[in-house]
This record gives structure tokens, C-alpha cells and sequence, in this order.
């Protein structure tokens, strides 16, 4: 079972590296959208440093928004998801190895920028230590749910605007228990609940939602 | 021959789930209902702006709940009522229930985008804003845009059995996520507006109350029958090609 995952996993990823650029993309996505922010809004650094985590948190939810088109997409076009779901072991299984894998390369990506933005948004060090963990917990969440609307869009016309209407009000919970973790650390009461709650959200949705795309790529392909 | 054998054997209400079963009932069932709604609907008009006092507080300003109350609640309950049907669809593997679902939706979302409208309306007034991002505002504001994906899912595939599923799944997947979307909202305001606006709860006077009730009956018995009339067109849309439909159409003519 675990020499499956490892397989779709490294399969993925090798397959990611050989288009490097796709990868790419959605970082400078994720790091153009938080540079516009000093040019929209306000130079000044207290301004900057108050809106930082919420800015960096959206940009994040963009940038795993745009990667999600690519989940499951190039596998639909060529014929091997087909395969895959023919395979003897569980759909639900594959979805999970691909989602870590999506994960690697658009999440993981994101929470090592993440200290670099927060620096330039003017955060202080134990701010970015909150922030960049709430991004580290709170990603691997945004692509387990994003890929039941990926799975749920697959071919359809206009898939990617859709995807974004599906998801993203899904996505809030994640958003403001991330957000709220810096600022709470402000008020001083704490982040233990932020993390609690986002680690719940993480453990929920690595139980619940492989079955869930699953069973969306299952309606996809018939 | 055998069908009409297994009409006459299955004579339980389950009968009313075939399409062509249900398309004649529904539309002896529309005239009731849109008539009850109508009456409500008059009566509770008339209560709202002529019997109920104004509020000793609100001044007049205060009559639009009427409208507003009723709307929010038909906006929740039909989001659940439609993973229902949703649910229904997948367990029983019955067309109706689909479009139920479907139908539901539509009516969900013209009932919450309402609440909100009469909420601003109400809000400038009272609050002296149009809008607040206060907790019971932005959750309805986020079950509008989950009424709005549900819709562009079903709107977008072509397929109806596809659509059917697809968006059933969606349904269920935002009724799992409905709670959680509710109380971290519901937090979220309350870490960051420390005391933000309550409506004080005062208790309700019978006669408000009494018109409160008419008008969510007026609003329930209104959305039965736009439901009925939206399954019955999606009836007649699916199976244009069927004998019955053509012999039906003809009837009704």
C-alpha cells in the first residue's frame, strides 16, 4: 500500500520537474499578488505590518487556487486516470498520493517564501514564526479540499472560474483561524487554539475528502 | 403490458417518484399552494403595516423583518433541505429527487440574496450602515456565494446524470462544511469586533410573533409551489422525446 504512494508521489514529482515552469508559475503568482499590496495600499510599514498575515494568507489561497487546475488535469487528457481508476487499489488512495504531491510542489514552496514576504511586509520574527506555521498547517488543507472541486470540474467548460466559486468559500475557516493566529499572538491570548483547530481541520479533511474526490472522479469519468 | 402491471402493483406513494407520475400531480398541487400563499401573504402584508405597533425603539423602520426573518430562515432550511434531496438522490438513484435539488437551489438563493438586501435596507436606519461584516451578515453572504457555485456546477455540465451527481456531492460536501463555516465566522467576529452590535432580545409581542408566522408560512407554501413549477418544467425539458409528454402537452392545451 505505502509503495503505491510513494510511486504516485515520486511519479508526480518527476513529472513536475521535467516542466519546471508550471510550478514556477503559481509561486511568482504568490509572490507578485503580496508585492502589489505596498503599491496598492500604503509604503508605510505600520500600515503593512497590520494587514501582512491576511495578505500573505489570500495571495496563498490564490496561488493553491491556480495549481489546482493542473491536479488532476494532464492525467484526464492522456488516458491515465482512466487507469488508475481501473487499478485494484483504492481511488480514494490515489487521490491522496497525488494531493501530497500537489502539496509538495505548490504548498511547501509557499511556507519557505513565506518568512521572506513577511520580512517584507515588516513583521517582527515571532509573528513570521506563527504565520509561516499556520501556512504549513493550513495548505495541506487547502489542497485536500480543493481537490474535490477539482475532481468536480474536470473538463467542464469554464473549469477554472468555477473551481475558484466552488472552493473558495470552503476555504474561509482555514483563512481566518490563519490569520487569526498572528493576530491573537498580538493580543496576547495565545495560539493554541488556532493551531488546535487548524490541526483538527487538517485531520478532518486527510480522513474525509480523498473519498470525496474520489468519488467526484468517479463521476467525472463516466 | 408490463409496466402498466408494476403501475398497478406499486401503488404506494412511491409511485409519485417517476417523472410522469408526478407531473400531473404537481400541477394540482401548484393552484393549492400558490393560492395559500397568496391569502398568507395578504394577511400577513396587511398585519405587518396595519396591525403590528411600531417598535419603541425602531420606530417603523422595523416592519421590513417581516420580510427579512422569513427569508433568512427559508435560506438555511433550503440549503439543508436540498443536501436532503441530494442525499435522497444518491440512496434511492431517483431522477426527482435531483431536480428537487435543483429547484430548491434556485429559490435558495433569490430567498438569501433577499435576506441580505432587506438586511442593508434595514441596517441603514438602524445601525446607520448599510452593511456591518457582523457574523450573521458575512455567514449569509458566504452561504449565498455556495448557493451561487452549486448553481454554475449544474449550469455548466451538460450532461444531466453527470450534473445530477456532481452537484449532488457538492451539496453534500457544503452541508458538512455549513457548521464549520458558521462558527468560524461566528469567532472570527468575536475576536476581532470585541462588542459588535446585538439586537436586543427583547421578548416579542403575540401579535408580532402571530405575523411572523403567517409570513413564513407565506413564504413556505410560495416556495412549494415555485418548486413544483420548476420540477415541472425540468420534467418536460428531460423527457421532451417521451410519447407522454407529447400526449400531455397536448391535453393541456
Amino acid at each position: 500500500m505505502f509503495s503505491v504512494i510513494t510511486i504516485m508521489i515520486r511519479r508526480d514529482i518527476l513529472l513536475a520537474m521535467r516542466r519546471p515552469q508550471d510550478v514556477m508559475t503559481s509561486l511568482f503568482f504568490f509572490i507578485i499578488v503580496v508585492s502589489l499590496f505596498p503599491l496598492g495600499v500604503s509604503p508605510e510599514m505600520e500600515v503593512l505590518r497590520g494587514i501582512a498575515p491576511g495578505v500573505i494568507w489570500v495571495a496563498a489561497l490564490l496561488a493553491t487556487m491556480l495549481s489546482l487546475g493542473s491536479l488532476f488535469s494532464a492525467d484526464y487528457q492522456d488516458g491515465t486516470l482512466e487507469q488508475m481508476i481501473l487499478m485494484p487499489q483504492s481511488l480514494a488512495l490515489m487521490v491522496l498520493s497525488k494531493v501530497t504531491a500537489h502539496w509538495m510542489l505548490t504548498g511547501l514552496p509557499l511556507v519557505v517564501l513565506t518568512p521572506l514576504l513577511g520580512l517584507l511586509l515588516g513583521l517582527g520574527g515571532e509573528e513570521i514564526k506563527v504565520l509561516t506555521l499556520t501556512i504549513l498547517l493550513g495548505t495541506p488543507v487547502l489542497s485536500l479540499i480543493g481537490s474535490i472541486g477539482a475532481a468536480l470540474t474536470l473538463g467542464v467548460r469554464g473549469g477554472g472560474v468555477l473551481l475558484s466559486l466552488l472552493i473558495l468559500p470552503l476555504f474561509v475557516p482555514i483563512l481566518i483561524f490563519g490569520t487569526g493566529a498572528v493576530s491573537s499572538m498580538n493580543a496576547g491570548t495565545g495560539t493554541e487554539a488556532h493551531f488546535s483547530l487548524l490541526g483538527a481541520f487538517l485531520v478532518l479533511s486527510l480522513l474525509l475528502t480523498p473519498w470525496a474526490s474520489a468519488a467526484a472522479l468517479k463521476i467525472s469519468m463516466e | 403490458m408490463a409496466s402498466k402491471q408494476s403501475e398497478k402493483k406499486s401503488s404506494s406513494w412511491l409511485r409519485f417518484s417517476s417523472a410522469r407520475n408526478f407531473y400531473p400531480l404537481a400541477g394540482k398541487m401548484i393552484p393549492w399552494f400558490m393560492g395559500l400563499a397568496i391569502i398568507l401573504a395578504l394577511v400577513g402584508l396587511y398585519m405587518t403595516f396595519f396591525v403590528v405597533p411600531p417598535d419603541y425603539q425602531q420606530g417603523n423602520s422595523y416592519r421590513i423583518m417581516y420580510i427579512h426573518v422569513p427569508a433568512a430562515w427559508m435560506s438555511m432550511l433550503i440549503y439543508l433541505l436540498m443536501a436532503v434531496y441530494a442525499a435522497l438522490y444518491f440512496v434511492l438513484n431517483v431522477k426527482l429527487a435531483d431536480m428537487m435539488a435543483g429547484a430548491l437551489a434556485t429559490s435558495g438563493a433569490i430567498f438569501t440574496f433577499i435576506a441580505l438586501w432587506t438586511g442593508a435596507l434595514w441596517g441603514k436606519p438602524t445601525w446607520g450602515t448599510w452593511w456591518v461584516w457582523d457574523a450573521r451578515l458575512t455567514s449569509e453572504l458566504l452561504l449565498l456565494f455556495l448557493y451561487l457555485g452549486y448553481i454554475s456546477l449544474r449550469a455548466a455540465i451538460d450532461d444531466p446524470n453527470r450534473a445530477a451527481k456532481a452537484s449532488g456531492l457538492l451539496a453534500l460536501v457544503g452541508a458538512v462544511n455549513v457548521p464549520i463555516i458558521y462558527f468560524s465566522v461566528t469567532w472570527w467576529n468575536t475576536l476581532h469586533q470585541g462588542a459588535s452590535i446585538t439586537t436586543s432580545k427583547t421578548s416579542m409581542a403575540d401579535v408580532m410573533f402571530a405575523t411572523l408566522l403567517i409570513m413564513v408560512f407565506a413564504f413556505w407554501m410560495y416556495t412549494i409551489a415555485v418548486v413544483l413549477m420548476r420540477v415541472r418544467n425540468d420534467i418536460l425539458d428531460r423527457e421532451r422525446d417521451a410519447h407522454w409528454v407529447v400526449e400531455e402537452v397536448g391535453k393541456e392545451k
